[in-house]
């Protein structure tokens, strides 16, 4: 019993870190421009289905394409940026809304055309490590030091880069900022580039765990949604922990009730918190 | 009621009505098919846009009382025995009550928090109905085909629920114009301009609010009913579809928020383009990307929508589309 415990606990807390990723991506892009992205889910698609061609075709090791898929991430977010929102950055929430997923269709779409909906599986499998009673699966394991990596990247560059600073500065005030002499438009752009490089590293790293297809973004979207809330919308670092809480609580509740309960727990969690303090759990009043 | 008096009203009503007697005349069942998931968008949109187009709270999960109204009135057709007109109206007096009761708790959220609500909203609702299992978990529920006898064979009860839609699209689109026209509306309007200045001119913005939300809930309730007496089946995967949510806001963006006309425009705009796209055998594997973006082109370059886009351009047809 306790064996099964600890075990659904590991695996639950090391998946946090990607789920963490993931949702940090979102609080980044919220946090400097007041957008939600709901082409997130698609993008985290493309870096699954990037991983899976470069293996596939090219032979390329899943972790070492990250850095690719990092990269093509950051191009997708800075088109997505220059095409869909820079028009409506300062519209009512609806036109963002909407013209993100707008982005989410367009993209789908073609992804529906070219691969359709078959199920992918990046088949790079590197077995599991036993200590003790403890069984870690080694690919869970990089994906939590490749998240923890991304993440300790962002953070060096958010507060120790001229551009980082840039970054914060916009995310803080908009108009001052740009009174200081920094180009927003520039500095938008980079954050949304950013906040989709996230999302892409996130969708290469689960694409190592589990089997995906076109449409595996999406419950990925809606689970960055929860974990943003109870971090609080806008803040990376209460993102990296609102992951770990949703992963520990996924590892936690099956030990109790059958495994269909776990979205009914998450999204009931969603909206009370949403509503009861909507600057989430670790959020500043 | 001088609402009565004026061409906007029987304008839309007069085309709605001749629309639903022409397919009736013509008694054609493609026809009838084709118009019943037209109509059924029209008066989802329309409902919708009560509280999107009037207060300005985007819900993106709206289709959650739907499937939620859907769900009880096929549960009370399908085990209970009920029949059809009484289940169809308990399911959208239930969504009413329903969103009362959420609506004092997520409608104190403001722009995209309250978005974001209403999905975390939605998708609690299809987890939890996947597990309900009065409601048949997650296979859902099927309809037994004596059912239809009662309404004289399943051939009439096709005809009886486009008739039923038909109605209620009328009844949508009526009394979306009667609350335009009223003070309610007025005081829905300003709360969408700056809900601080309208509480200080004295609108009662959460009571309006709830009731905004409580109206647009009523009508997809009993819609979603008689949707799914027609379809003879229903799964939580059809009845809480986050995409169909998303387009209904689509239609209303399309034709206009904020006008009576405008979802009635959007909402056979879009499931015209979308069908001739599903059919077209060049675009029918890109009709998701098509629909993106025809989206995506309204919202940065026509975002006040055909209807709004009209009304500006030409001031004299302001009498006419309302």
């Amino acid at each position: 019993m306790w064996q099964q415990v600890v075990n659904s606990l590991t695996d639950g807390f090391l998946l946090g870190f990607v789920y963490g990723l993931a949702a940090m991506g979102l609080s980044l892009i919220w946090g400097v421009m007041q957008v939600i992205n709901l082409a997130h889910g698609v993008i985290i698609t493309s870096g699954m289905l990037a991983t899976y061609l470069m293996f596939l075709h090219l032979g390329i090791n899943p972790y070492l394409g990250m850095l690719l898929v990092a990269a093509l991430g950051l191009g997708l977010g800075l088109v997505i940026y220059a095409a869909a929102v820079h028009r409506v950055i300062s519209a009512p929430h609806l036109s963002s809304l909407l013209a993100t997923f707008a982005v989410n269709m367009i993209i789908l779409g073609i992804f529906n055309a070219v691969f359709g909906g078959d199920q992918n599986n990046v088949d790079y499998s590197l077995g599991s490590l036993s200590l003790g009673f403890l069984n870690i699966t080694v690919s869970r394991l990089l994906a939590a030091l490749g998240a923890v990596l991304f993440c300790v990247f962002l953070y060096l560059f958010l507060y120790f880069t001229r551009t980082g600073k840039a970054i914060r500065a916009v995310s803080n005030n908009r108009e001052a900022a740009e009174l200081m002499g920094i180009p927003s438009a520039q500095v938008l752009a980079l954050s949304f580039g950013l906040g989709s490089l996230l999302a892409a590293v996130a969708g290469a790293l689960i694409a190592t765990i589990f089997p995906f297809t076109i449409f595996s973004g999406g419950p990925f979207e809606l689970k960055s949604f929860v974990i943003c809330v109870l971090g609080g919308l806008g803040n990376p670092l209460g993102a990296l922990i609102g992951g770990l809480a949703l992963g520990l609580l996924e590892g936690l509740i099956p030990i109790w009730m059958p495994t269909s309960w776990v979205p009914v727990v998450e999204f009931g969690l969603f909206v009370t918190v949403l509503v009861v303090r909507p600057s989430g759990l670790l959020g500043a009043k | 009621m001088r609402a009565l008096r004026q061409p906007g009203l029987w304008l839309i009503t007069g085309i709605l009505g001749l629309w639903g007697l022409v397919i009736l005349f013509l008694d054609d069942p493609t026809l009838r098919e084709t118009s019943f998931t037209l109509l059924m968008f029209v008066a989802l949109a329309s409902s919708l846009n009560i509280l999107l187009g009037y207060t300005g709270y985007v819900s993106f999960g709206h289709i959650v009382f739907f499937g939620l109204g859907g769900y009880l009135g096929f549960y009370l057709v399908a085990v209970q025995g009920c029949s059809l007109y009484l289940a169809a109206l308990a399911g959208g007096l239930a969504c009413s009550l329903l969103a009362v009761l959420i609506g004092l708790a997520v409608l104190r959220l403001r722009g995209a928090y309250f978005a974001l609500a209403t999905i975390g909203v939605n998708e609690a609702a299809r987890a939890f109905v996947s597990n309900f299992t009065p409601f048949g978990g997650a296979t859902g529920l099927s309809l037994d085909y004596s059912v239809y006898d009662l309404y004289g064979g399943s051939l009439k009860a096709l005809w009886l629920s486009f008739i039923l839609v038909w109605l209620i699209s009328l009844a949508v689109v009526v009394t979306s114009y009667l609350v335009k026209q009223s003070r309610f509306g007025l005081g829905l309007m300003a709360i969408r301009e700056d809900e601080d200045a309208a509480m200080t001119m004295g609108v009662k913005a959460p009571l309006a609010k709830t009731l905004a939300y409580a109206l647009s809930a009523l009508f997809p309730g009993i819609i979603g009913t008689i949707f799914f007496f027609k379809n003879g089946n229903v799964e939580p995967h059809d009845a809480f579809k986050l995409h169909m949510s998303i387009e209904t806001l689509v239609m209303i963006m399309l034709g206009g928020q904020g006008t009576v006309l405008g979802p009635v425009l959007g909402g056979v705009a879009y499931e015209r383009l979308r069908g001739y796209l599903l059919v077209s055998p060049l675009f029918k594997s890109l009709h998701l990307a098509l629909s993106g973006l025809a989206l995506l082109l309204i919202i940065l370059f026509v975002p006040a929508g055909v209807v709004g886009w009209l009304r500006r351009r030409f001031p004299k047809l302001r009498g006419v589309l309302e």
